[in-house]
Protein backbone atom coordinates (compact mmCIF):
# COMPACT_ATOMS: atom_id res chain seq x y z
CA UNK A 1 0.00 0.00 0.00
CA UNK A 2 1.25 3.46 -0.87
CA UNK A 3 1.58 5.74 2.10
CA UNK A 4 0.50 8.96 0.42
CA UNK A 5 -2.26 10.31 -1.80
CA UNK A 6 -1.98 11.52 -5.40
CA UNK A 7 -2.53 15.11 -4.21
CA UNK A 8 0.19 14.73 -1.59
CA UNK A 9 2.88 13.59 -4.02
CA UNK A 10 1.87 16.40 -6.39
CA UNK A 11 2.20 19.01 -3.65
CA UNK A 12 5.47 17.58 -2.32
CA UNK A 13 6.97 17.43 -5.83
CA UNK A 14 5.91 21.02 -6.48
CA UNK A 15 7.40 22.17 -3.17
CA UNK A 16 10.79 20.64 -4.05
CA UNK A 17 11.06 22.77 -7.18
CA UNK A 18 11.32 25.82 -4.89
CA UNK A 19 14.59 24.66 -3.32
CA UNK A 20 17.24 27.33 -3.77
CA UNK A 21 14.77 29.98 -4.93
CA UNK A 22 14.57 33.38 -3.31
CA UNK A 23 11.08 34.58 -4.14
CA UNK A 24 7.80 33.07 -5.32
CA UNK A 25 4.64 34.85 -6.50
CA UNK A 26 1.90 32.57 -5.21
CA UNK A 27 -1.52 31.83 -6.67
CA UNK A 28 -4.19 30.47 -4.33
CA UNK A 29 -5.20 26.81 -4.02
CA UNK A 30 -2.78 24.02 -4.96
CA UNK A 31 0.17 26.37 -5.63
CA UNK A 32 -0.23 28.06 -2.25
CA UNK A 33 -0.16 24.73 -0.44
CA UNK A 34 3.06 23.72 -2.22
CA UNK A 35 4.77 27.08 -1.64
CA UNK A 36 3.90 27.04 2.06
CA UNK A 37 5.20 23.47 2.31
CA UNK A 38 8.48 24.54 0.71
CA UNK A 39 8.97 27.14 3.46
CA UNK A 40 8.67 24.32 6.01
CA UNK A 41 10.99 21.90 4.20
CA UNK A 42 13.48 22.65 1.44
CA UNK A 43 13.33 26.44 1.26
CA UNK A 44 12.84 28.02 4.71
CA UNK A 45 13.93 31.50 3.59
CA UNK A 46 11.70 31.62 0.51
CA UNK A 47 9.86 34.94 0.24
CA UNK A 48 6.20 34.26 -0.51
CA UNK A 49 4.56 37.11 -2.41
CA UNK A 50 0.78 37.37 -2.66
CA UNK A 51 -1.04 39.67 -5.08
CA UNK A 52 -2.94 41.23 -2.16
CA UNK A 53 0.32 43.06 -1.41
CA UNK A 54 1.89 40.75 1.21
CA UNK A 55 5.65 40.36 0.64
CA UNK A 56 7.46 37.71 2.67
CA UNK A 57 4.31 36.26 4.24
CA UNK A 58 4.86 33.47 6.81
CA UNK A 59 1.40 32.09 7.59
CA UNK A 60 1.14 29.26 10.12
CA UNK A 61 -1.93 27.82 8.40
CA UNK A 62 -2.89 27.69 4.75
CA UNK A 63 -4.62 30.89 3.73
CA UNK A 64 -8.14 30.42 2.31
CA UNK A 65 -7.80 33.53 0.17
CA UNK A 66 -4.85 35.51 -1.16
CA UNK A 67 -5.62 38.26 1.34
CA UNK A 68 -6.09 36.49 4.67
CA UNK A 69 -5.23 38.52 7.76
CA UNK A 70 -2.37 36.23 8.70
CA UNK A 71 -0.58 37.00 5.44
CA UNK A 72 -0.52 40.69 6.30
CA UNK A 73 0.33 40.16 9.96
CA UNK A 74 3.33 37.90 9.22
CA UNK A 75 4.65 39.69 6.10
CA UNK A 76 7.93 41.61 5.86
CA UNK A 77 5.91 44.36 4.19
CA UNK A 78 2.40 44.99 2.96
CA UNK A 79 2.11 47.22 -0.10
CA UNK A 80 -0.81 48.38 -2.22
CA UNK A 81 -2.11 46.31 -5.11
CA UNK A 82 -0.82 48.75 -7.77
CA UNK A 83 2.61 48.58 -6.13
CA UNK A 84 2.75 44.78 -5.95
CA UNK A 85 2.12 44.52 -9.68
CA UNK A 86 4.10 47.55 -10.87
CA UNK A 87 7.19 47.60 -8.65
CA UNK A 88 7.52 43.97 -7.62
CA UNK A 89 6.15 41.76 -10.39
CA UNK A 90 6.50 43.77 -13.60
CA UNK A 91 10.29 44.37 -13.68
CA UNK A 92 10.99 40.62 -13.52
CA UNK A 93 12.57 40.49 -10.07
CA UNK A 94 10.54 37.48 -8.83
CA UNK A 95 12.16 34.06 -9.38
CA UNK A 96 9.11 31.84 -9.73
CA UNK A 97 5.43 32.31 -10.42
CA UNK A 98 3.35 29.44 -9.04
CA UNK A 99 0.02 29.09 -10.85
CA UNK A 100 -3.00 26.84 -11.04
CA UNK A 101 -5.18 26.47 -14.14
CA UNK A 102 -8.68 25.41 -15.18
CA UNK A 103 -7.17 24.30 -18.51
CA UNK A 104 -3.64 24.15 -19.89
CA UNK A 105 -2.72 23.26 -23.47
CA UNK A 106 0.23 21.35 -24.94
CA UNK A 107 2.31 24.52 -25.14
CA UNK A 108 1.64 25.55 -21.58
CA UNK A 109 -0.91 28.27 -22.32
CA UNK A 110 -3.53 28.69 -19.57
CA UNK A 111 -7.27 29.32 -19.66
CA UNK A 112 -9.13 30.55 -16.58
CA UNK A 113 -11.73 32.64 -18.42
CA UNK A 114 -14.43 30.70 -20.30
CA UNK A 115 -15.28 27.28 -21.68
CA UNK A 116 -17.09 27.72 -24.99
CA UNK A 117 -17.67 30.85 -27.00
CA UNK A 118 -16.69 34.06 -25.18
CA UNK A 119 -20.01 35.84 -25.69
CA UNK A 120 -22.08 32.76 -24.79
CA UNK A 121 -19.90 30.54 -22.63
CA UNK A 122 -21.03 27.13 -21.44
CA UNK A 123 -18.95 27.70 -18.30
CA UNK A 124 -17.93 31.11 -17.04
CA UNK A 125 -14.68 30.74 -15.08
CA UNK A 126 -13.34 33.39 -12.62
CA UNK A 127 -11.14 35.21 -15.15
CA UNK A 128 -7.56 36.40 -15.23
CA UNK A 129 -6.74 37.74 -11.78
CA UNK A 130 -3.01 38.26 -11.52
CA UNK A 131 -2.07 35.31 -13.72
CA UNK A 132 -1.39 36.93 -17.14
CA UNK A 133 1.33 39.18 -15.74
CA UNK A 134 2.66 36.51 -13.35
CA UNK A 135 3.05 34.21 -16.36
CA UNK A 136 4.69 36.98 -18.38
CA UNK A 137 7.02 38.57 -15.83
CA UNK A 138 8.33 36.00 -13.35
CA UNK A 139 11.70 34.56 -14.36
CA UNK A 140 10.00 31.16 -14.62
CA UNK A 141 6.54 29.81 -13.97
CA UNK A 142 5.50 26.48 -12.53
CA UNK A 143 1.95 25.23 -12.93
CA UNK A 144 0.28 22.83 -10.51
CA UNK A 145 -2.84 21.02 -11.79
CA UNK A 146 -4.61 17.71 -11.30
CA UNK A 147 -4.07 15.57 -14.40
CA UNK A 148 -7.43 15.18 -16.20
CA UNK A 149 -8.26 15.06 -19.92
CA UNK A 150 -10.57 18.07 -19.56
CA UNK A 151 -7.77 20.05 -17.87
CA UNK A 152 -4.78 19.17 -20.08
CA UNK A 153 -6.24 19.88 -23.50
CA UNK A 154 -4.93 20.00 -27.05
CA UNK A 155 -6.09 23.54 -27.75
CA UNK A 156 -7.64 26.35 -25.74
CA UNK A 157 -10.66 28.38 -26.77
CA UNK A 158 -9.34 31.30 -24.75
CA UNK A 159 -5.77 32.11 -23.70
CA UNK A 160 -5.85 33.94 -20.38
CA UNK A 161 -2.14 33.58 -19.60
CA UNK A 162 0.55 32.91 -22.16
CA UNK A 163 2.80 29.88 -21.94
CA UNK A 164 4.83 29.26 -25.09
CA UNK A 165 2.08 30.62 -27.37
CA UNK A 166 2.33 28.97 -30.79
CA UNK A 167 5.72 27.48 -30.01
CA UNK A 168 9.44 28.29 -30.15
CA UNK A 169 10.29 31.98 -30.34
CA UNK A 170 6.78 33.25 -29.69
CA UNK A 171 7.49 34.64 -26.22
CA UNK A 172 10.65 36.39 -27.37
CA UNK A 173 8.86 37.86 -30.39
CA UNK A 174 6.28 39.37 -28.05
CA UNK A 175 9.02 40.86 -25.88
CA UNK A 176 8.26 38.75 -22.82
CA UNK A 177 11.19 38.52 -20.46
CA UNK A 178 10.31 35.48 -18.34
CA UNK A 179 11.13 31.98 -19.57
CA UNK A 180 7.55 30.77 -19.24
CA UNK A 181 6.22 27.49 -17.82
CA UNK A 182 9.32 25.39 -17.20
CA UNK A 183 7.40 22.67 -15.38
CA UNK A 184 3.82 21.44 -15.02
CA UNK A 185 3.40 19.31 -11.91
CA UNK A 186 0.39 17.01 -11.70
CA UNK A 187 -0.81 14.19 -9.50
CA UNK A 188 0.57 11.68 -12.05
CA UNK A 189 3.96 13.12 -12.96
CA UNK A 190 5.89 16.14 -14.19
CA UNK A 191 5.69 17.63 -17.69
CA UNK A 192 8.45 19.81 -19.11
CA UNK A 193 8.61 21.69 -22.41
CA UNK A 194 10.59 19.98 -25.16
CA UNK A 195 13.64 22.18 -25.85
CA UNK A 196 12.99 22.11 -29.63
CA UNK A 197 9.21 22.33 -29.89
CA UNK A 198 8.13 23.75 -26.48
CA UNK A 199 5.55 20.95 -26.32
CA UNK A 200 4.85 19.69 -22.81
CA UNK A 201 6.41 16.25 -22.51
CA UNK A 202 6.30 13.70 -19.72
CA UNK A 203 9.64 14.07 -17.92
CA UNK A 204 9.03 12.34 -14.57
CA UNK A 205 6.41 9.87 -13.46
CA UNK A 206 5.18 9.39 -9.91
CA UNK A 207 5.72 5.99 -8.25
CA UNK A 208 3.02 3.43 -9.04
CA UNK A 209 1.71 5.36 -12.07
CA UNK A 210 1.78 3.75 -15.55
CA UNK A 211 2.69 5.76 -18.66
CA UNK A 212 -0.56 4.65 -20.33
CA UNK A 213 -2.50 6.08 -17.41
CA UNK A 214 -0.82 9.47 -17.92
CA UNK A 215 -1.49 9.32 -21.67
CA UNK A 216 -5.16 8.52 -21.05
CA UNK A 217 -5.44 11.54 -18.76
CA UNK A 218 -3.88 13.92 -21.30
CA UNK A 219 -5.92 15.62 -24.02
CA UNK A 220 -3.19 15.41 -26.67
CA UNK A 221 -0.91 12.57 -27.85
CA UNK A 222 1.58 12.89 -25.02
CA UNK A 223 5.25 12.54 -25.85
CA UNK A 224 7.34 10.75 -23.25
CA UNK A 225 11.05 11.32 -22.61
CA UNK A 226 13.23 8.34 -23.54
CA UNK A 227 14.63 8.39 -20.04
CA UNK A 228 11.75 8.67 -17.58
CA UNK A 229 12.84 8.91 -13.94
CA UNK A 230 10.39 7.98 -11.22
CA UNK A 231 9.72 10.80 -8.74
CA UNK A 232 11.39 10.31 -5.36
CA UNK A 233 8.60 9.31 -2.96
CA UNK A 234 7.65 11.86 -0.32
CA UNK A 235 9.77 11.50 2.79
CA UNK A 236 8.28 11.05 6.24
CA UNK A 237 9.42 14.58 7.07
CA UNK A 238 7.74 16.08 3.98
CA UNK A 239 4.50 14.20 4.61
CA UNK A 240 4.42 15.17 8.27
CA UNK A 241 4.96 18.83 7.38
CA UNK A 242 2.26 18.75 4.70
CA UNK A 243 -0.27 16.99 6.89
CA UNK A 244 0.35 19.31 9.79
CA UNK A 245 -0.16 22.26 7.44
CA UNK A 246 -3.41 20.94 5.97
CA UNK A 247 -4.95 19.68 9.21
CA UNK A 248 -4.26 22.96 10.96
CA UNK A 249 -6.20 24.67 8.22
CA UNK A 250 -9.89 23.95 7.78
CA UNK A 251 -11.00 21.76 4.89
CA UNK A 252 -11.05 23.65 1.64
CA UNK A 253 -12.83 23.40 -1.68
CA UNK A 254 -10.97 23.76 -4.94
CA UNK A 255 -10.81 27.48 -5.63
CA UNK A 256 -8.79 27.40 -8.82
CA UNK A 257 -6.21 29.87 -9.92
CA UNK A 258 -5.11 33.13 -8.44
CA UNK A 259 -7.80 35.01 -6.56
CA UNK B 1 -15.42 68.05 3.86
CA UNK B 2 -16.82 64.64 4.55
CA UNK B 3 -20.31 64.53 5.96
CA UNK B 4 -21.13 62.02 8.70
CA UNK B 5 -24.24 60.13 7.63
CA UNK B 6 -26.14 56.92 8.28
CA UNK B 7 -25.55 54.11 5.82
CA UNK B 8 -29.05 54.47 4.39
CA UNK B 9 -28.58 58.24 3.90
CA UNK B 10 -25.16 57.76 2.35
CA UNK B 11 -26.39 55.26 -0.23
CA UNK B 12 -29.52 57.30 -0.97
CA UNK B 13 -27.51 60.49 -1.55
CA UNK B 14 -24.51 59.09 -3.39
CA UNK B 15 -25.54 55.99 -5.37
CA UNK B 16 -28.02 56.59 -8.18
CA UNK B 17 -29.61 54.33 -10.78
CA UNK B 18 -27.30 53.97 -13.77
CA UNK B 19 -24.14 54.99 -11.88
CA UNK B 20 -20.74 53.40 -12.29
CA UNK B 21 -20.05 52.19 -8.74
CA UNK B 22 -16.83 50.71 -7.41
CA UNK B 23 -17.14 48.85 -4.11
CA UNK B 24 -13.49 48.01 -3.56
CA UNK B 25 -11.74 45.83 -1.02
CA UNK B 26 -9.15 43.16 -1.68
CA UNK B 27 -10.28 40.25 0.52
CA UNK B 28 -9.91 42.54 3.55
CA UNK B 29 -12.31 45.42 4.38
CA UNK B 30 -14.93 44.60 1.76
CA UNK B 31 -17.89 47.02 2.02
CA UNK B 32 -20.52 44.29 2.27
CA UNK B 33 -23.06 46.16 4.40
CA UNK B 34 -23.04 49.05 1.92
CA UNK B 35 -23.58 46.62 -0.98
CA UNK B 36 -26.57 45.10 0.78
CA UNK B 37 -27.97 48.58 1.45
CA UNK B 38 -27.75 49.24 -2.32
CA UNK B 39 -29.82 46.06 -2.81
CA UNK B 40 -32.37 47.18 -0.18
CA UNK B 41 -32.75 50.57 -1.85
CA UNK B 42 -33.44 48.80 -5.15
CA UNK B 43 -30.80 50.49 -7.35
CA UNK B 44 -30.91 49.45 -10.99
CA UNK B 45 -28.75 49.57 -14.14
CA UNK B 46 -25.52 50.00 -12.21
CA UNK B 47 -22.13 49.47 -13.77
CA UNK B 48 -20.42 47.54 -10.99
CA UNK B 49 -16.64 47.89 -10.93
CA UNK B 50 -14.30 45.80 -8.84
CA UNK B 51 -11.04 43.90 -9.24
CA UNK B 52 -12.30 40.90 -7.28
CA UNK B 53 -16.09 40.65 -7.35
CA UNK B 54 -16.98 38.12 -4.66
CA UNK B 55 -20.02 37.37 -2.52
CA UNK B 56 -21.42 40.90 -2.26
CA UNK B 57 -21.25 41.34 -6.06
CA UNK B 58 -22.91 37.93 -6.48
CA UNK B 59 -25.70 39.29 -4.27
CA UNK B 60 -26.00 42.58 -6.20
CA UNK B 61 -26.02 40.75 -9.55
CA UNK B 62 -28.56 38.16 -8.37
CA UNK B 63 -30.77 40.98 -7.05
CA UNK B 64 -30.82 42.53 -10.52
CA UNK B 65 -28.97 45.75 -9.62
CA UNK B 66 -26.28 45.49 -12.31
CA UNK B 67 -26.32 46.07 -16.06
CA UNK B 68 -22.53 45.83 -16.47
CA UNK B 69 -19.61 44.37 -14.59
CA UNK B 70 -16.04 45.64 -14.96
CA UNK B 71 -13.66 43.24 -13.21
CA UNK B 72 -10.55 41.07 -13.23
CA UNK B 73 -11.38 37.99 -11.11
CA UNK B 74 -14.85 36.84 -10.10
CA UNK B 75 -15.07 33.99 -7.63
CA UNK B 76 -15.77 32.89 -4.08
CA UNK B 77 -12.16 32.81 -2.83
CA UNK B 78 -11.12 29.36 -1.68
CA UNK B 79 -14.62 27.96 -2.28
CA UNK B 80 -15.41 28.10 -6.01
CA UNK B 81 -17.74 29.84 -8.43
CA UNK B 82 -20.00 32.83 -8.00
CA UNK B 83 -23.25 31.15 -9.04
CA UNK B 84 -25.39 34.28 -9.43
CA UNK B 85 -22.66 35.88 -11.59
CA UNK B 86 -22.42 32.72 -13.69
CA UNK B 87 -26.20 32.50 -14.03
CA UNK B 88 -26.30 36.10 -15.27
CA UNK B 89 -23.49 35.57 -17.81
CA UNK B 90 -24.48 32.07 -18.93
CA UNK B 91 -28.31 32.33 -18.80
CA UNK B 92 -29.08 36.06 -18.57
CA UNK B 93 -30.83 35.64 -15.20
CA UNK B 94 -32.30 37.73 -13.61
CA UNK B 95 -31.18 39.99 -16.47
CA UNK B 96 -28.37 39.85 -19.01
CA UNK B 97 -25.15 41.41 -17.83
CA UNK B 98 -22.52 43.00 -20.02
CA UNK B 99 -18.95 42.32 -18.96
CA UNK B 100 -15.67 44.13 -19.42
CA UNK B 101 -12.76 42.15 -18.10
CA UNK B 102 -9.13 42.84 -17.38
CA UNK B 103 -6.19 41.41 -15.50
CA UNK B 104 -5.49 42.58 -11.94
CA UNK B 105 -2.45 44.54 -13.12
CA UNK B 106 -4.60 46.26 -15.73
CA UNK B 107 -7.40 47.15 -13.33
CA UNK B 108 -4.95 48.42 -10.69
CA UNK B 109 -3.30 50.65 -13.29
CA UNK B 110 -6.66 51.90 -14.56
CA UNK B 111 -7.45 53.15 -11.05
CA UNK B 112 -3.97 54.69 -10.77
CA UNK B 113 -4.57 56.62 -14.02
CA UNK B 114 -8.00 57.69 -12.80
CA UNK B 115 -6.60 58.87 -9.46
CA UNK B 116 -3.74 60.67 -11.23
CA UNK B 117 -5.93 62.64 -13.61
CA UNK B 118 -4.48 60.86 -16.64
CA UNK B 119 -6.47 59.35 -19.52
CA UNK B 120 -4.60 56.04 -19.51
CA UNK B 121 -1.87 54.03 -17.83
CA UNK B 122 1.05 52.12 -19.31
CA UNK B 123 2.11 48.63 -18.32
CA UNK B 124 3.64 45.42 -19.57
CA UNK B 125 0.54 43.30 -19.64
CA UNK B 126 -2.03 41.25 -21.56
CA UNK B 127 0.61 40.37 -24.18
CA UNK B 128 -0.23 37.22 -26.12
CA UNK B 129 -3.53 36.72 -24.32
CA UNK B 130 -7.08 36.80 -25.72
CA UNK B 131 -8.27 39.34 -23.15
CA UNK B 132 -7.49 42.43 -25.23
CA UNK B 133 -9.48 41.05 -28.20
CA UNK B 134 -12.65 41.27 -26.10
CA UNK B 135 -11.91 44.42 -24.11
CA UNK B 136 -12.04 47.83 -25.77
CA UNK B 137 -10.22 49.57 -22.90
CA UNK B 138 -6.93 47.75 -23.66
CA UNK B 139 -4.71 49.04 -26.48
CA UNK B 140 -1.05 49.61 -27.28
CA UNK B 141 1.07 52.75 -27.06
CA UNK B 142 4.55 53.44 -28.40
CA UNK B 143 7.13 54.81 -25.97
CA UNK B 144 8.23 58.23 -27.31
CA UNK B 145 11.75 57.72 -25.91
CA UNK B 146 12.61 54.14 -26.88
CA UNK B 147 10.03 53.22 -29.52
CA UNK B 148 9.01 50.19 -27.49
CA UNK B 149 5.37 49.14 -27.90
CA UNK B 150 3.66 48.81 -24.55
CA UNK B 151 0.15 48.12 -23.28
CA UNK B 152 -2.20 50.99 -22.48
CA UNK B 153 -5.34 50.73 -20.38
CA UNK B 154 -8.00 53.42 -20.15
CA UNK B 155 -8.40 55.30 -16.86
CA UNK B 156 -11.21 54.26 -14.54
CA UNK B 157 -13.19 57.13 -13.04
CA UNK B 158 -16.23 55.72 -11.24
CA UNK B 159 -19.16 57.97 -10.39
CA UNK B 160 -18.89 56.74 -6.83
CA UNK B 161 -16.41 54.64 -4.85
CA UNK B 162 -17.57 52.76 -1.76
CA UNK B 163 -15.01 51.37 0.68
CA UNK B 164 -14.84 50.17 4.27
CA UNK B 165 -12.12 51.28 6.72
CA UNK B 166 -11.28 50.66 10.36
CA UNK B 167 -11.77 54.19 11.66
CA UNK B 168 -12.65 57.79 10.99
CA UNK B 169 -12.64 60.84 13.22
CA UNK B 170 -15.54 63.24 13.64
CA UNK B 171 -14.27 65.49 10.88
CA UNK B 172 -14.35 62.54 8.46
CA UNK B 173 -10.64 61.76 8.16
CA UNK B 174 -10.39 58.05 7.35
CA UNK B 175 -7.71 55.60 8.53
CA UNK B 176 -7.21 52.00 7.42
CA UNK B 177 -4.42 49.47 7.70
CA UNK B 178 -3.45 45.91 6.83
CA UNK B 179 -4.13 44.91 3.25
CA UNK B 180 -5.46 48.13 1.73
CA UNK B 181 -5.65 46.92 -1.87
CA UNK B 182 -6.63 49.59 -4.35
CA UNK B 183 -9.05 51.54 -2.15
CA UNK B 184 -7.07 54.78 -2.00
CA UNK B 185 -6.85 54.87 -5.78
CA UNK B 186 -10.56 54.03 -6.15
CA UNK B 187 -11.61 56.90 -3.86
CA UNK B 188 -9.27 59.39 -5.55
CA UNK B 189 -10.42 58.28 -9.03
CA UNK B 190 -14.14 58.59 -8.25
CA UNK B 191 -16.35 61.69 -8.44
CA UNK B 192 -17.94 60.85 -5.07
CA UNK B 193 -17.09 58.49 -2.24
CA UNK B 194 -18.81 56.77 0.64
CA UNK B 195 -16.66 55.26 3.37
CA UNK B 196 -18.15 52.96 5.98
CA UNK B 197 -16.05 52.49 9.12
CA UNK B 198 -15.94 50.18 12.11
CA UNK B 199 -15.97 53.14 14.48
CA UNK B 200 -15.91 56.91 14.58
CA UNK B 201 -13.47 58.19 17.19
CA UNK B 202 -12.65 61.63 18.59
CA UNK B 203 -9.06 61.55 17.38
CA UNK B 204 -7.13 59.17 15.14
CA UNK B 205 -3.91 57.90 16.73
CA UNK B 206 -1.27 58.01 14.03
CA UNK B 207 -0.23 54.52 12.85
CA UNK B 208 2.95 54.14 10.80
CA UNK B 209 1.42 51.54 8.48
CA UNK B 210 -1.90 53.31 7.92
CA UNK B 211 -3.39 54.68 4.74
CA UNK B 212 -5.12 57.98 5.51
CA UNK B 213 -7.77 59.59 3.35
CA UNK B 214 -8.17 63.20 4.49
CA UNK B 215 -11.74 64.38 5.04
CA UNK B 216 -11.48 66.78 2.10
CA UNK B 217 -11.25 63.93 -0.45
CA UNK B 218 -14.12 61.92 1.06
CA UNK B 219 -17.79 62.76 0.42
CA UNK B 220 -19.47 60.88 3.26
CA UNK B 221 -18.59 58.61 6.18
CA UNK B 222 -21.00 56.21 7.87
CA UNK B 223 -20.32 54.25 11.05
CA UNK B 224 -21.20 50.61 10.32
CA UNK B 225 -19.71 48.19 12.86
CA UNK B 226 -19.00 44.79 11.23
CA UNK B 227 -19.74 46.44 7.91
CA UNK B 228 -17.14 44.26 6.19
CA UNK B 229 -18.53 40.93 7.44
CA UNK B 230 -18.06 38.16 6.19
CA UNK B 231 -14.69 39.59 5.15
CA UNK B 232 -12.55 40.90 7.96
CA UNK B 233 -11.37 44.12 9.53
CA UNK B 234 -7.87 43.73 10.91
CA UNK B 235 -7.83 44.62 14.58
CA UNK B 236 -11.62 44.17 14.86
CA UNK B 237 -12.74 40.73 13.64
CA UNK B 238 -11.58 37.76 11.56
CA UNK B 239 -12.75 36.51 8.21
CA UNK B 240 -15.90 34.37 8.58
CA UNK B 241 -14.80 31.47 6.40
CA UNK B 242 -17.96 29.49 7.23
CA UNK B 243 -20.11 32.22 5.65
CA UNK B 244 -18.13 32.00 2.40
CA UNK B 245 -18.68 28.23 2.38
CA UNK B 246 -22.38 28.56 3.26
CA UNK B 247 -22.91 31.06 0.41
CA UNK B 248 -22.19 28.32 -2.12
CA UNK B 249 -25.42 26.30 -1.60
CA UNK B 250 -27.52 29.46 -1.09
CA UNK B 251 -26.34 31.01 -4.35
CA UNK B 252 -26.33 27.80 -6.39
CA UNK B 253 -30.11 27.76 -6.73
CA UNK B 254 -32.41 30.63 -7.82
CA UNK B 255 -35.07 29.75 -5.21
CA UNK B 256 -32.76 29.54 -2.22
CA UNK B 257 -31.18 32.80 -3.38
CA UNK B 258 -34.64 34.41 -3.65
CA UNK B 259 -35.39 33.40 -0.06
CA UNK B 260 -32.09 34.92 1.06
CA UNK B 261 -32.94 38.09 -0.85
CA UNK B 262 -36.38 38.32 0.81
CA UNK B 263 -34.76 38.16 4.23
CA UNK B 264 -32.27 40.90 3.39
CA UNK B 265 -34.78 43.27 1.82
CA UNK B 266 -37.54 42.91 4.42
Amino acid sequence: MIGWTADEIMTVTASRTLAGRTSCFVGIGLPSTAANLARRTCSPDLALIYESGAIGAKPSTLPLSIGDGELAETADAVVSVPEIFNYWLQPGRVDVGFLGAAQIDRRGNINTTVIGEYAHPSVRLPGAGGAPEIAASCKETIVVVRHRPRTLVERLEFITSLGFGDGPGHRAALGLRGRGPVRVITDLGVLEPDPETCELTLAHIHPGVAVDQVRAATGWPLAVRAELPVTEPPTAVELAALRSLTTRSSTRGGGNGAA
Amino acid sequence: MAELVSLAEGVAELVHDGDAVALEGFTHLIPVAAGQEIIRQGRRDLTLIRMTPDIVYDQLIGAGCAARLVFSWGGNPGVGSLHRFRDAVEQGWPRPIEIEEHSHAGMANRYVAGASGLPFAVLRGYVGTDIARHTATVATVTCPFTGEVLTAVAALNPDVAVIHAQRADRRGNVQMWGITGVQKEAVLAASRSLVTVEEIVDDLDPRPDAVVLPAWVVTAVAEVPRGAHPSYAQGYYDRDNDYYQSWDPISRDRETFARWLDEVTQ
